[in-house]
């Protein structure tokens, strides 16, 4: 035993340790190789592909209408919105007008879908630094939304419910008045969020300073969504590129600049704020007509280079398409904010301690079948 | 809106007037895409993206998408750039025949995200990059044979084809 910790003699190695593939903490099936000097971290490299599909080559042999199907296994908790973009991508190629109502229904469930995501994220992020009430707590709201969206397409995480020309189906007569009592019911609910976690000065001590992305850093690793805007990068694709409906709304990008765990927090709270503002906007005014418009059944792109961009729950996912002329793209690739996002974890990680990597982590929000495509 | 969209971006004539004074070789198309695109020799990449970078009438600091490609013959990457002052956007397109040992210079000393991202395109398509601080595969396990997204990989065990 050593019993003068002040003794120059005893030698201290680096070494390295295994972080998943099956942890809590990571989210899904990610290893993570750290290598630490005591309780330092002095590198932390990713080991992905433990659940990679190669989604991008299934999309080289499927229709544009299969393609739709396979994106909502890459993030599954923003799958109405990556569904969103390949319609879109479609949508634009084809040079198709979808009506009014689609894009408003789409935005609110767009918003919903953020709500719903960001509610799972803030119970597993208190989770992760030690707080397990919040997981109820976040549980608790998401399941008002799963309700809504089984109620409207049927299926409650990967929806489906987008196809190219509009939607699978009209909404439910409940939609409007379920989504108004969520609102309003989540309107009392997300300060009891500030007073359980924010507010709380253990989770404070462990967040503020913590894994700090500059603004500079933020867009040369490319992050976005919520990680970039933390660091005072405005990167919201909403904004700077709007699609459906999002040029009839009003609402802040949440900004801040302190590009800490804390702010990267604050970032997604704050969001659920403007998220429920931008579908209040458009609750009442859900414009009346078809909620889709006809394609033909088997759907040829032109030739050419397409490209969209949407922002999801976790930041910019990028839709590539190059066609050929036929019914199957000649190669598709998903631009995902996971990926870079994640990239950016050595970065912010090392010199930090073991559960600082854990608290930063929880604030990158990856979700590993949006890496592993 | 922010402070930084008061800037105007170049229009795509502009932006191809200045860009082709740097590197007359290039080739500039808008057929059958969104983008302004560019194409040039794998020698001249590595040149081309640092002025792209830290020209002050461009300023692309922000590579939003990096895309391996397989054109049948060719194989090629496909760079995506953004300029967050500006908001202007370019593609850059780097094409080689050789497909036995397909070579480009690495941008991730000029972008950090292309570090992942070249190790995808490696991956998948065994393009390597020079420069790469850390080239590796990075979804496939190491000892895998071919790369998967090329069009003439063959695995008739993990492959369903309609």
């Amino acid at each position: 035993m050593i019993t003068d910790p002040t003794n120059k003699n005893v030698k201290t190695e680096e070494y390295f340790i295994n972080m998943g593939p099956q942890h809590p903490a990571t989210h899904g099936v990610l290893r993570l190789i750290l290598t630490i000097d005591g309780e330092i971290i002095k590198n932390v490299e990713p080991d992905l592909g433990y659940i990679h599909r190669s989604i991008e080559k299934m999309c080289e042999r499927d229709s544009y209408q299969q393609i739709v199907h396979l994106t909502d296994r890459m993030d599954y908790l923003s799958s109405h919105i990556n569904n969103e973009a390949v319609c879109l991508t479609v949508e634009n190629a084809l040079e198709l007008e979808v009506p009014e109502r689609v894009k408003v229904i789409r935005t609110i469930i767009s918003e919903l879908t953020r709500i719903a995501s960001h509610n799972l994220w803030w119970g597993v992020m208190g989770m992760d630094v030690g707080a397990l009430t919040t997981y109820f707590y976040g549980f608790r709201d998401r399941e008002l939304i799963n309700d809504i969206f089984e109620e409207t397409c049927g299926a409650r995480l990967t929806m489906n419910y987008n196809i190219p020309g509009g939607l699978m189906f009209d909404i439910h007569p409940n939609f409007v008045k379920r989504v108004k009592d969520f609102i309003a019911h989540f309107k009392t609910k997300l300060p009891e969020y500030d007073t359980l976690l924010t507010g709380n000065v253990i989770f404070q001590k462990r967040t503020k300073g913590v894994g700090i992305l500059t603004k500079e850093d933020a867009i040369s690793f490319g992050a976005s969504g919520p990680v970039g805007r933390a660091s005072g990068y405005s990167c919201d694709v909403r904004k700077h590129h709007p699609y459906s409906a999002y040029n009839q709304v009003k609402f802040n990008e949440s900004l801040k600049t302190e590009g800490d765990t804390f702010a990267r927090y604050q970032v997604r709270i704050q969001e659920m704020w403007e998220s429920m503002a931008i579908i209040e906007q458009l609750i009442d005014n859900i414009p009346a007509g078809d909620y889709k418009v006809a394609t033909k059944a088997v759907i040829k792109l032109p030739k050419g280079e397409f490209y969209q961009k949407v922002e999801t729950a976790r930041g910019e996912l990028g839709v590539y398409v190059n066609s050929t002329g036929t019914k199957n793209p000649y190669r598709v690739k998903f631009r995902s904010p996971g990926l870079s996002n994640l990239s950016l974890l050595n970065h912010i990680a090392t010199g930090g301690k073991i559960g600082d990597l854990v608290a930063s982590m929880a604030t990158l929000d990856i979700v590993v079948p949006d890496i592993d495509r | 809106m922010t402070k930084e969209t008061k800037h105007l971006a170049m229009t795509n004539n502009n932006l191809q007037t200045l860009i082709s004074g740097w590197i007359p070789e290039l080739e500039f198309t808008e057929e059958n895409t969104q983008f302004l695109t560019i194409t040039v020799a794998p020698e001249q990449l590595h040149g081309l993206m640092s002025q792209l970078k830290s020209n002050s009438e461009t300023l692309f600091d922000y590579l939003f998408c990096l895309t391996g490609m397989d054109w049948g013959k060719e194989l090629g990457v496909i760079y995506h750039l953004e300029s967050t002052t500006f908001r202007h956007q370019l593609v850059v397109k780097v094409n080689t025949s050789d497909r036995e040992n397909p070579t480009f210079d690495s941008v991730s000393d000029i972008w950090k995200t292309a570090d992942f991202h070249e190790m995808e395109v490696f991956d998948f398509f065994g393009v390597t990059f020079s420069n790469h601080p850390n080239l590796k595969r990075l979804f496939m396990p190491e000892n895998w044979e071919g790369f998967p997204l090329r069009k003439d990989y063959v695995d008739e065990v993990n492959m369903i084809i309609k």
